[in-house]
């Protein structure tokens, strides 16, 4: 009963940490073309779900699928941003170095970058705003920076499923503009992409989708739909101040970050 | 190629070049390099070499004491193998290698299992295999014929041990660990900066987190009589902290990290068969010490005084 028309489809995915479950029976299906977001408090299993869906870490049940396929089969179609603080950015390697490693899975074993891959992650900076940083080393950037750098190296994996595990966290303004416009030309591309995201306040701009987690799935649809203060009451239970009006009429300026 | 990388290759090839020149300097002050101390000679530079190449993954990997204790655990592995099959040179690295592993296996076993932190895992089993070879050696010590087997140069090294055949061995092992990283380079590299988002493209992973393994314990075993389990970490990864401060790039850091080996290797050793009795490895270690020293006080960017420098010219404005 796979669908090719989903991008992404998840089945009853359980994943325990020493026996406790950080994410209890999740069945999720992601249309392709959207722009996702995945909120939920800390803790929700945001992360978990991406990594636990990639592979990163074992699941204790459940099936994945991309497009209609395993993940073995789909692995060239889709694109990985990490959370900036999973590595080390005191690593000897200059941006452009840090971009060009998007290729290596597609380059093969024995082979090294060309001339090509050089201009193909050039191109992916100059799309984020970062070419006149190539040759920096990936420590003297600043935190925004950072987050570019990863975004340009996941361009350049050409993918048509992208996952970005919180791009907007901590970055500044500038870098901020700099992903919503690379998401609207993903879009606009006809790419699919789910984003681990914090910020309420800014989910009905940004995103058509969104999947409201915690631990299990509480909703997930059309932005419009299910993005309702009822579904977000239900994820972070008592632990919001302010909610959001429902549907995106919100402009109080009070924060609805969890 | 960015000036400041051509700066970098400017500098590693005037470094290489004044190192090189210890040489000549040396017979110019008296020293002789006849057969023996020729492959004295050979022999810690090779292994330093070894070790500025599996050194600098160890490192920017931060698996650093992983190779304390995979040293420390070779002991009782010596000795074991001394009781089993006498002075046979490769049965005594057999054993190193086996007893190593284990212990580096135990460590993992410890920490996936039970609720100890990795560094006390290594603690412990670092320093209780350690002692079950120390003891072991005190055994075999008092029987007879034992006593010449020089086990004891297993603890702080001893070059003078070197022959043609253990040059030979760390040569072969230079061109198979060289060709191994350079094969799997970018992979390598991937790995050691994101494991994550290799794992996510397909790499295999663990594969290539065992070959790495494999070589470090390669070049640890191989070291071992010439630097001592004791100090052969100390080897392993000074050459590449120090080669770490004065570049941007891996590529770089290698190539440097293999020529501070290769002068901390070869000046240790040499200056321990000059004299007699002092043991190799802790020789080759000041030597690389002072090459770190060197580095975190000198190096442009991350060096200390260059800190200090700058801190001063921002005052001045």
């Amino acid at each position: 009963m796979t669908n090719a028309s989903y991008a992404l489809e998840i089945n009853d995915l359980t994943v325990a940490y020493n026996h406790k479950p950080v994410l209890w029976d999740v069945d999720l299906c992601v249309p392709s073309g959207v722009l996702m977001a995945i909120i939920g408090p800390n803790g929700a299993g945001k992360s978990t779900l991406i990594k636990a869906a990639l592979g990163l870490i074992p699941r204790a049940a459940g099936d994945v699928r991309f497009f209609g396929l395993p993940l073995r089969q789909a692995r060239s179609r889709i694109g990985y941003v990490p959370q900036r603080s999973s590595v080390d950015w005191d690593f000897p390697i200059t941006a452009l170095d840090a971009v060009m490693m998007g290729l290596y899975g597609k380059l093969g074993w024995l082979r090294r970058p060309n001339g090509r891959a050089r201009q193909a992650a050039l191109e992916a900076l100059e799309q984020v705003g970062m070419a006149p940083f190539a040759e920096r080393q990936i420590g003297q950037l600043s935190g925004g920076q950072q987050q570019r750098v990863f975004l340009a190296r996941a361009l350049v994996q050409d993918a048509d499923l992208y996952f970005m595990d919180e791009p907007f966290a901590a970055v500044d303004a500038v870098t901020e503009r700099a992903i919503v416009s690379l998401l609207h030309r993903l879009r606009d591309r006809g790419k699919t992409v789910i984003v681990v995201h914090h910020d309420l306040q800014t989910v009905t701009q940004y995103f058509n989708w969104v999947t409201l987690l915690n631990v299990e799935v509480i909703a997930s649809g059309a932005t419009q739909n299910v993005f309702t203060e009822e579904n977000i009451r239900r994820t972070y239970g008592g632990r919001i101040g302010a909610l959001p009006a429902a549907s995106g009429t919100s402009q109080g300026k009070s924060a609805y970050v969890a | 190629m960015s000036p400041e990388d051509r700066r970098v290759w400017r500098f590693i090839s005037a470094a290489g070049l004044g190192m090189a020149l210890g040489v000549p300097l040396s017979m110019a002050l008296g020293v002789s390099y006849d057969y023996t101390l020729t492959n004295v000679a050979l022999g810690g530079t090779l292994l330093g070499i070894l070790c500025g190449m599996v050194g600098t993954f160890a490192v920017l990997r931060r698996q650093s004491l992983i190779g304390d204790t995979l040293s420390h655990a070779a002991l009782p592995g010596v000795v074991i193998a001394f009781l089993l099959f006498g002075r046979e040179p490769s049965a005594l690295l057999l054993g190193a290698a086996m007893t190593g592993g284990l212990g580096v296996l135990l460590v993992n076993w410890l920490v996936s299992t039970t609720r100890l932190k990795q560094d006390a895992a290594m603690g412990i089993v670092l320093t209780a295999f350690f002692a079950i070879g120390v003891a072991l050696l005190s055994y075999i010590q008092g029987r007879a014929g034992a006593s010449q087997a020089g086990l004891e140069r297993f603890i702080f090294g001893q070059a003078a041990a070197m022959v043609e055949r253990d040059v030979l061995m760390l040569g072969a092992a230079c061109a198979v660990v060289g060709t191994a990283l350079l094969a799997f380079w970018k992979e390598l590299k991937l790995l050691s900066f994101d494991p994550d988002f290799a794992r996510a493209n397909g790499l295999p992973t663990a594969r290539l987190s065992a070959l790495l393994s494999a070589l470090k314990v390669t070049v640890i075993v191989l070291g071992l009589q010439l630097a001592g389990v004791i100090l052969m970490v100390g080897l392993l990864i000074a050459p590449a902290v120090a080669a770490r401060q004065w570049t941007r790039r891996l590529e770089q850091m290698i190539v440097l990290a293999m020529l501070f080996g290769a002068f901390s290797g070869g000046s240790g050793a040499v200056l321990s068969a000059l004299e007699g009795g002092l043991p190799t490895g802790p020789l080759m270690i000041a030597v690389a010490f002072s090459l770190v020293m060197l580095a975190l006080a000198l190096a442009p960017e991350r060096g200390v005084l260059w800190q200090l420098w700058r801190r001063q010219l921002r005052r001045e404005v």
